[in-house]
């Protein structure tokens, strides 16, 4: 894809340096080489309106079945999915972000995909530590690992946005939080070396990257490295899942954001004594349950994140 | 291996419940601060284990049992004992430990979680002395 982009003459890259100041003047395009203006900002919106647009599910936790009211996980996971192919956006494609299991059985596994491939979508996963319970991480890395590095890490070109997937749930150690470790994270500073400061970047991963709330394990050890190898980017959106809620913050350029659980809420930071599933009314489960849809406009440094809720 | 940790578990509430017997006077004499009559079980709730620290003597089978409805995994801090399987609502992981020594560990699955396990030498030993 870089190849080709540098085959045009002037890159896509250098489009989206054009675009990312659009929001105070006149957006260009180049289209062959040739650059034009696609005239002030309304009308170009309405020209521009495709953006790309995909989706983030998390924390399915498939086979945690027991207690009211969580009923079932795979019944709210075939709820989402319905959500998923009601949008009127197709997305392009979807992340999940972990916890696709409870236990990483093989038959949690496969009611997942099951349920998941409904979409008929691309599903770009990464694991969380419940996806890691065997010590080799076998079960997961066989069914998703391929093409990935290391304990599962990658990264992929989609509409000029770079996206990396990176794994925060293994040799996790005493005492610590969510951890990267040296071997990935020299491989993420490779991966961003020599790319365009304008390239969008959207990172991936199950625990949260920053630091929500360390007394429950909600942070990365290692978090605040990855976020120095983005400074210099324009923009940046770093998706998370674990908590089982939705958390939004923006610092400079770069958005966080955590996507609902299908199966289970946990409590706010510290407004519990301990991170355990959130009692809530039956009636009220499907309001705290849900997906995320992002969508990317050229043009614009935050990407568009709706959160859907299973239910209201 | 549950059997036989219930019955650890039987033998240290009778000493207990015979606390002021001979036995149990000599070897707190012997061994001044060791928890004799200390249980060798460890509940996992609300994400904490329970006690923080247990103290027990060598060859001691220590039983976890997670009451949380969420799943928890036991591993020692430096790879010291066998790490458990992951233990849903009421699963059991019992380790026996042989040797003398402070042995940290923690839940794999949320490594927040943290605790200590502090084996002294057997009654009798000279071991470690």
């Amino acid at each position: 894809m870089r190849e080709s982009d540098r085959n045009e003459g002037v890159s896509r890259r250098k489009v989206l340096e054009c675009m990312t100041w659009a929001g105070t003047g006149v957006l260009w395009t180049i289209t062959g080489g040739v650059p034009r203006s696609l005239g002030i900002i309304g009308e170009a919106a309405a020209q521009e309106a495709r953006g790309l647009t995909f989706l983030q599910i998390s924390d399915s936790h498939i086979g945690f079945d027991f207690k009211a009211p969580y009923p079932n996980s795979v019944g709210t996971l075939e709820e989402a999915i319905a959500k998923v192919n009601a949008l009127p956006t197709k997305p392009a494609f979807m992340i999940h972000t972990g916890d696709i299991s409870h236990l990483s059985l093989a038959s949690q596994f496969d009611d997942a995909d099951r349920i998941i491939s409904q979409t008929r979508l691309d599903v770009h996963y990464v694991p969380g530590e419940h996806d890691f319970v065997d010590a080799d991480r076998k079960l997961y890395l066989e069914r998703y690992g391929r093409g990935t590095k290391g304990a599962g890490w990658y990264s992929f070109d989609a509409n000029g946005v770079h996206f990396i997937g990176l794994v925060n749930v293994f040799d996790l150690r005493a005492g610590g939080l969510g951890n990267l470790g040296a071997e990935q994270l020299e491989w993420l500073e490779a991966d961003l070396k020599g790319r365009s400061a304008s390239t969008p970047i959207v990172v991936f991963a199950h625990i949260p990257l920053w630091t929500v709330y360390p007394d429950w394990g909600w942070g990365t050890e290692d978090g605040a490295r990855v976020l120095e190898y983005l400074k210099r980017f324009g923009s940046v959106t770093v998706l998370n899942g674990h908590i089982h809620q939705v958390v939004q913050k923006v610092e400079g350029n770069v958005t966080f954001h955590t996507a609902r659980s299908t199966a289970f809420p946990q409590p706010a930071p510290g407004s519990a004594p301990s991170p355990g599933p959130l009692k809530v009314p039956a009636d009220k489960l499907r309001g705290m349950l849900g997906i995320a849809s992002v969508t990317f406009k050229q043009g614009e440094q935050r990407l568009a994140i709706i959160d859907t809720p299973l239910e209201g | 291996m549950r059997p036989s940790t219930r019955a650890t578990i039987h033998a240290a509430l009778v000493a207990a419940v015979l606390g002021a017997g001979a036995a149990g006077l000599l070897a707190a004499a012997v061994l001044p601060g060791a928890a004799q009559n200390a249980p060798s079980a460890v509940a996992i709730d609300n994400f904490t284990f329970k006690p923080q620290q247990l103290t027990v003597r060598a060859g001691t089978t220590v039983t976890w049992t997670n009451k949380d409805d969420i799943p928890h995994g036991i591993a020692s801090a430096n790879n010291a004992f066998a790490r458990s399987k992951a233990l849903d609502t009421d699963d059991s992981y019992s380790f026996t430990f042989a040797a003398p020594g402070t042995y940290q560990y923690f839940c794999y699955l949320h490594p927040h979680m943290t605790a200590t396990i502090v084996v002294e030498p057997a009654a009798g030993s000279n071991a470690a002395q």
